[in-house]
């Protein structure tokens, strides 16, 4: 899946993805998709409820060898 | 943006390293969920806004006293459970490191840096002898109304 930009957040803890998460969103434009990369296992429900909230629209997410990857869609 | 941001606040009671990391890890968080965020230190909560070193100023011997006595600045404050006497915090922070989880001086960092406001409670610094040269820069001054102003339009109201 294509994205604009690439955010890695592996090895970091919470709350520091999704404050990554969301410095870097601020740096791209609404429509554009953030690929974000992490290995904490709260990310993937941290980051649905943060973007949903926040008005992003979460494209899809995978896991691998316990990177979990994320791509959302700024509203 | 148009729309009113949603706001958080928290009271910062405590004087402990590991509920001070709670109450500014859902600080750092509420700012990445663009909420204005508050967090109004009382009583030993104030310790962790204490800068490291000791600042010369005029104190009565009471105050002097618990300016001794009581943990000056983020870095020095004990745990709530399993302090042991100072090793509590010492086997934590290595633990923490080995997560990468961020101290309580670097989640304080992030919080000034994502524009938390960080007020200090001007009752309570009376109370406890503590004047505005001994507290970190870039706080706020106030009291129960300035808190309560915040924290009626805030849809989230912590008490750590």
């Amino acid at each position: 899946m294509n994205s604009n930009k690439v955010l890695d957040a592996k090895g970091l803890a919470c709350p520091m993805p999704i404050v990554k998460t969301k410095k870097a969103i601020g740096e791209i434009e609404s429509g554009e998709v953030l690929e974000v990369h992490t290995t904490d296992k709260g990310a993937k429900n941290d980051l649905t409820a943060w973007a949903k909230s926040s008005g992003h629209e979460m494209l899809k997410d995978t896991e691998e060898n316990g990177v979990l990857k994320f791509w959302i869609k700024k509203g | 943006m148009e729309n009113k941001k949603e706001k958080t606040t928290i009271i910062l009671f405590s004087g402990d390293y590991d509920k001070a990391m709670a109450a500014f890890i859902i600080a750092n968080g509420a700012a990445a969920y663009d909420h204005e965020v508050t967090i109004f230190a009382t009583f030993w909560g104030l310790n962790a806004f204490r800068k490291e070193q000791p600042i010369p100023v005029k104190k009565g011997w009471l105050e002097k006293m618990f300016g001794w006595m009581m943990p000056r600045g983020a870095e020095k404050l004990s745990l709530s459970k399993m302090n042991f006497m100072g090793m509590g915090p010492k086997m934590i922070k290595h633990v923490m490191k080995k997560h990468n989880a961020l101290t309580l001086p670097q989640l304080m960092e992030m919080a000034q840096e994502q524009g938390v406001k960080l007020v200090a409670c001007t009752m309570t610094m009376d109370l406890l002898g503590l004047q505005k040269e001994e507290l970190i820069d870039g706080l706020e001054y106030a009291g129960v109304a300035a808190y309560l102003g915040d924290a009626t339009d805030a849809k989230v109201n912590l008490f750590i």
